[in-house]
């Protein structure tokens, strides 16, 4: 039997649960949710997986695969807990680390700081080497000097080296030499080099990427053997592959060599998840819209891909404001992600205008509703207050909501300062996260050059099925996928991903001096080993391969992604530039000269089809349980909510809003200008009324 | 007003600062010019009918903060709203109707609805080239600096002014590039117009009044809120900087009361012979930045806050330069100018206001070819940051933009634009100011042509003469420099070549340090001088160390 007809595990750490999805191989979904181990993170991975296999009454030699995302590598980077890492640089750069883009994030405020490097000065030891931007030999590579810096490694105790010089990208020779030097006189010490890590233009963005890779290295290979020797010696003998920031599939030696690839994969899994029932129910344009408790994130969907990016910032550490964060340059799934969730907190700023995050109560203290200790009314409060959130069926009845401090924290300090009551504080502290998201949606959109309308959502995550129908009518959407075991969305979503690898590497040239023979065998290196990476992870699969140049205006700043879809050829390529940037801008710039930075191949193993969803046909009217008293923000005003269990309701079943739709995660609130309907996968559908 | 009133205003106000950062976003994605795009030197805005911004994009240049908001009413002075139809598009590049040179392009778009004008949207960009002498401090009157744009119709309801856009074409370096950009400023408007509409749709208002009124009024209060917690007085300050050939004086009172702060100019020197002359209005937005930056810097920028904040300067000083004279480079001087307001009001809230710092970025352009060096044409102009004043309670930021917003470029892109060879660009030990708080570090940049061939280099550096001083017994920052690699010195402002075989060498200026350099902290020392910010001689002779 092959992998794919076997039993597939997938296991997600995050924060504060590890997710396991177990998808038996008749197709079967079940679920398990732990805490997560933070010292010893596999003990949690492995109680999880036992439940799993409990409950699914399996053993683990039925097991076909396992895949694994985390976010270990994102924390140890967040919690500065990595190994101790030097940097080698060009003579004469040492500096381009911590200079960065020589900005301030935050125009308006002279007290910040930018993030400190992770490798500090005196641990950026220059080595006496010079290329130029074609990668030849200014000055060739004093070998002394690299020996020069072993002594100070040594008696520093540094147990990670990345090597970054300028114009790596355009010849790895240097950096491949001074690698052997460091190793042969540390072997115990991990060693990085930019060459292979990020072999991209832009000195600085190179180097923090190679240097989080470093940071990360030790720790991340320690964990991942231990993960590898706990599964082997509990009976797996199947493949153990991991999730990438982009949404695919690497191998445990990949990913113990560059961890920074993993960065992120939970939101990838969500994304991925998302674009697969896009795929299922045949939606070609869509926003997949997560919210949990502490933030929001959105990603745009076309023809069935999230949309990707090569820069992702690690720990935007000042109000997630962009530019202050680490960026690094990997391959990612491109997403927006704002201080918006269930726990985040309200107050009324000196404009006297409501605020809503980005501080969040988290799950300790928690929202004012939840009793624990917290007393500052959040957006799950709001809910409360306003009746979206049954208390007695919150978490399955786990928690018992108090909705009088709910109204009082709400009342206090939101209400007092401007006149409102509880109901009028609790309709402006939703309408305001609500309008903060679709606002970040909308510019998130005008960023990539598309539209936002027309689109359909995807709702999964604690929170988003309760925001997603007023986030539609902000945003004018007219439908909504609610999915079923959206709890567990990301590990779900993992099941989905293929085995893929995709390398992005800088070769610049002018179009009009376009040497395709160059450029080809770049990318033949390019696919070799991409395909190396995807073959060990998925040996049989059919490839598919994808190929890009980034492509710019001679002059501008940065580069767009043209797709190469046949050989390499001038006029080819600029026509595929032209439209791409058409795409993005809305038009050309007819005769100015056109560059290629870098070219990027992606190989990833192709998905078996999946099964087409129908639209619900809509045969049997629900019967609601009961009838509450919901605050519509769209009416503004309060109406009588047809109350239905989620479980109760069975494909073709539908009905019409206002109405709650309960299950023990989550609610999702249909809102008076929406209709709802179950369809063969259970998925929730909303459609707006024709009027409305 | 019922509660839901209230919020529905709430969130209009929300929804217009959201829809001017899309406008503005729409211009950073279609813009050309490179410093719109990668340093965001841009503004765009939303205005009632009587010319009040109501919003305005946060974005990299406080050079345009209420620079662009007075514009508009020069716009309305010339074409009342009553004159203005469906279809309208307004553009200049007039310096002292605009944001202070000529390079700077700003667009005005009235939006109507059902026939009537409701709002005004207005975006400015820097656009590369706009003929003459080309971006620089050397010319003697503005009509030696390029092409002045009165305040015209871009559209006619509707139709593109076809002679303008000729006009604009025939007299610039890059036509297409120019053209672009004034399209791309009417298209942010536009799409600014077309989401306003949509939101008075969803809204169900005719127009912004409510809203206007309620963000002006709020706006007001929240900053009077601020200014009333400074100490009220009358603080003055001073500040000698390079200028192009004589040193200049910037002198300022800064009256802080009940009704807000008035920043006033008079005694700064008079104008200069060269470029770095600055319009009125582009002091009013640097010296308005640098009360807003400490002063109620969390209250968005409209009429209601920025009325609070009231900058004058006498005409014919250098802050208030008349027609005709020269201002391309006025940013070398209207930089500065956060320094002096900070100054002044470090004496009345001294926990809130850095030291001085390196303020003007080092902007060198760099250019061979024909007639200089021989070899290929090439043209780059990167930006490079000194260091920033000590903070109360921190050091300095060390080579970090401040006032200015901007991004560096990356030494290995400029290397693959031009046959220019960085050989250095390393923090410069022993730049940043000595105090108990250190100001931040400037930086060493080395140049040469990548076969060796001579090349030119314009330069705006000020500093030289004249550093960032430090306060409180805080050391001043490190100058400035500009010289050769055989030590022949350069002068500061203007063109020069570097002979063949020679190098280029460039140091950016540090900031001032706060408090005595003996009551640092010994470990802080230390470090520094493990980091090898602070020589171990410096250690010694400036913090005492042992």
């Amino acid at each position: 039997m092959s992998a794919r007809q076997r039993a597939r595990l997938a296991i997600d750490i995050g924060g504060t649960f590890t997710d396991v999805a177990l998808e038996k191989s008749g197709g079967e979904l079940v679920t398990a949710k732990t805490l997560t181990t933070p010292r010893a993170p596999e003990e949690g991975v492995i109680n999880g997986v036992r439940e799993a296999l409990a409950k699914a009454n399996a053993a683990p030699s039925d097991i076909g695969v396992i895949i694994h995302g985390t976010t270990l590598a994102t924390n140890a980077l967040i919690e500065k807990r990595g190994a101790k890492t030097a940097l080698l640089t060009t003579e004469g750069h040492r500096d381009a680390l911590e200079m960065a883009y020589e900005n301030r994030f935050e125009q308006y405020d002279v007290m910040i700081d930018r993030p400190p490097p992770l490798v500090p000065r005196w641990l950026r030891l220059p080595v006496r080497e010079r290329l130029n931007a074609r990668g030849e030999a200014l000055i060739a590579l004093d070998e002394a000097s690299v020996s020069a810096t072993i002594a100070a490694l040594e008696s520093e105790k540094v147990e990670s080296v990345a090597i970054g010089f300028l114009h790596s990208y355009a010849n790895p020779d240097h950096e491949r030499r001074a690698g052997e030097i460091v190793s042969q006189a540390l072997p115990g010490v991990s060693v990085s080099l930019s060459s292979e890590v990020a072999p991209e233009i832009r000195e600085y963005e190179r180097q923090t990427t190679t240097v989080a890779n470093a940071y990360v290295r030790p720790l991340m290979e320690r964990y991942l053997r231990a993960l590898e020797k706990a599964f082997s010696e509990r009976g797996f003998a199947c493949p153990f592959l991991l999730v990438t920031s982009g949404g695919g599939l690497c191998t445990v030696e990949t990913a113990a060599k560059f961890p920074i690839r993993l960065v992120e994969s939970g939101p990838a899994g969500g994304a991925v998840l998302a674009a697969a029932i896009a795929k299922r129910l045949d939606l070609a344009e869509l926003l997949s819209f997560d919210m949990g408790g502490t933030t929001a994130k959105m990603c745009l969907i076309d023809a069935f891909e999230p949309a990707s990016a090569r820069v992702f910032e690690i720990d935007r550490s000042y109000r997630f404001k962009k530019g202050s964060g680490m960026p690094v340059r990997i391959p990612v799934i491109e997403l927006v992600e704002i201080g918006a969730g269930g726990g985040s907190i309200a107050h009324v700023d000196a404009l006297k205008r409501i605020e809503v995050g980005p501080e969040s109560a988290g799950a300790d203290p928690g929202p004012a509703s939840y009793g624990k200790g917290g007393v500052r009314p959040t957006v799950t409060d709001a809910d409360v207050v306003a009746g979206r959130i049954i208390p007695e069926a919150f978490a399955g009845g786990s928690i018992a909501l108090d909705v009088n401090a709910a109204r009082s924290a709400m009342e206090r300090d939101v209400g007092a300062s401007l006149g409102l009551d509880a109901d009028g504080a609790a309709f402006g502290v939703s309408e305001m996260v609500d309008e903060n998201m679709a606002a970040a949606a909308r510019a998130h959109a005008v960023e990539q050059g598309k539209d936002i309308r027309r689109r359909a959502m995807i709702a999964f995550g604690g929170a988003a099925p309760l925001h997603a129908a007023r986030l539609a009518e902000k945003l004018g959407l007219d439908r909504i996928i609610v999915p079923e075991g959206a709890g567990v969305g990301s590990a779900i979503g993992f099941l989905l991903a293929p085995a893929s690898y995709e390398i992005i590497r800088s070769l610049p040239m002018r179009l009009d001096q376009l040497d395709a023979g160059r450029a080809d065998a770049l990318l033949d290196e390019l696919r070799a080993e991409a395909e190396s990476v995807v073959r060990a992870a998925d040996p049989e699969a059919r490839l598919i391969e994808t190929r890009s140049a980034f492509m710019r205006y001679v002059g501008q700043g940065y580069e767009i992604p043209t797709p190469i879809e046949a050989k390499i050829d001038a006029p080819v390529l600029r026509a595929a530039f032209e439209n791409a940037y058409h795409a993005l801008y809305g038009r050309i710039i007819p005769g100015m000269a056109i560059e290629i930075l870098s070219w990027s191949l992606r190989v990833s193993a192709s998905a078996p089809p999946s099964a087409k969803i129908d639209p619900p046909s809509a045969r049997r009217m629900a019967k609601a349980t009961t009838v509450r008293e919901v605050f519509d923000a769209g009416g503004a005003q309060r109406l009588s909510y047809g109350v239905y269990e989620r479980s109760a309701l069975a494909p073709g079943d539908w009905t019409t809003g206002p109405a709650l739709i309960v299950e023990s995660q989550t609610t999702t609130v249909v809102t008076a200008s929406f209709d709802a309907a179950i369809d063969n996968a259970r998925n929730i559908i909303l459609t707006r009324k024709a009027n409305a | 007003m019922s509660a839901v009133d209230q919020i529905r205003l709430q969130l209009l106000w929300a929804r217009l600062i959201a829809i001017v950062e899309e406008q503005a976003q729409t211009l950073m994605r279609t813009a050309f010019s490179a410093t719109v795009r990668e340093a965001g030197d841009l503004s765009a805005g939303v205005f009632d009918t009587k010319g009040r911004m109501l919003a305005q994009a946060v974005t990299g240049t406080p050079g345009h903060v209420n620079a662009m908001a007075a514009s508009v009413g020069f716009f309305l002075k010339k074409f009342p709203i009553e004159s203005m139809a469906e279809g309208d598009v307004l553009v200049t590049n007039d310096p002292w109707e605009g944001t202070g040179h000529l390079n700077d392009f700003t667009v005005v778009t009235p939006v109507f609805r059902d026939g009537k004008a409701v709002a005004l949207f207005a975006a400015t960009s820097h656009i590369a080239d706009v003929g003459g002498l080309g971006f620089g401090p050397d010319a003697r009157q503005v009509f030696e600096e390029g092409l002045l744009v009165p305040i015209s119709h871009l559209f006619k309801r509707g139709e593109a002014n076809a002679t303008l856009i000729e006009i604009v074409r025939a007299n610039v370096r890059d036509p297409r590039a120019a053209e672009g950009d004034l399209y791309s400023l009417a298209a942010c408007n536009e799409a600014g117009a077309a989401r306003l509409l949509e939101t008075l749709d969803e809204f169900d208002l005719g127009g912004l009044d409510d809203v206007g009124a309620m963000i002006i009024e709020n706006s007001r209060a929240a900053m009077l809120d601020e200014v009333r917690k400074v100490p009220f007085g009358s603080y003055d300050y001073s500040m000698r900087i390079d200028g192009y050939d004589d040193p200049v004086d910037l002198v300022v009172n800064v009256l802080v009361g009940e009704s807000g702060v008035d920043v006033d100019f008079a005694g700064t020197s008079a104008i200069s012979s060269h470029g770095v002359n600055v319009p009125l209005t582009y002091t009013q937005a640097y010296a308005s930045f640098g009360v807003r930056c400490v002063i109620g810097n969390m209250v968005p920028n409209n009429a209601g806050s920025l009325g609070v904040v009231r900058v004058t300067a006498p005409e014919g000083s250098i802050l208030n330069a008349p027609r005709p004279c020269a201002v391309s480079a006025r940013h070398t001087v209207g930089q500065m100018l956060p320094d002096v307001v900070l100054g002044a009001l470090s004496k009345a809230i001294p926990d809130r206001t850095p030291a001085e710092g390196a303020s003007c970025l080092y902007l060198p352009v760099l250019l061979g070819g024909r007639g200089i060096g021989g070899g290929d044409e090439f043209i780059v102009n990167p930006f490079y940051t000194g260091g920033a004043g000590a903070r109360p309670g921190k050091d300095g930021l060390s080579c970090t933009a401040f006032p200015s917003g901007v991004r560096n470029t990356p030494v290995e892109i400029n290397e693959a634009a031009a046959p220019i060879i960085i050989w250095k660009k390393e923090y410069r030990p022993d730049s940043g100011g000595a105090g108990r708080l250190r100001g931040g570090l400037g930086q060493t940049l080395e140049f040469a042509h990548a076969r060796g061939d001579a090349f030119a280099v314009s330069k705006m550096f000020d500093r030289i003469k004249h550093p960032a001083r430090g306060r409180d017994g805080g050391h001043d920052g490190g100058k400035g420099a500009a010289r050769l690699d055989d030590d022949a010195p350069m002068r500061g402002m203007g063109r020069e070549v570097v002979p063949a075989g020679r190098r280029l060498i460039v140091e950016t200026p540090g900031g001032g340090g706060i408090g005595d350099p003996a009551d640092r902290d010994p470990e802080r020392v230390k470090e520094d001088v493990r980091a090898g910010f602070v020589s171990i001689k410096a250690a010694k002779s400036a913090y005492k160390a042992k």
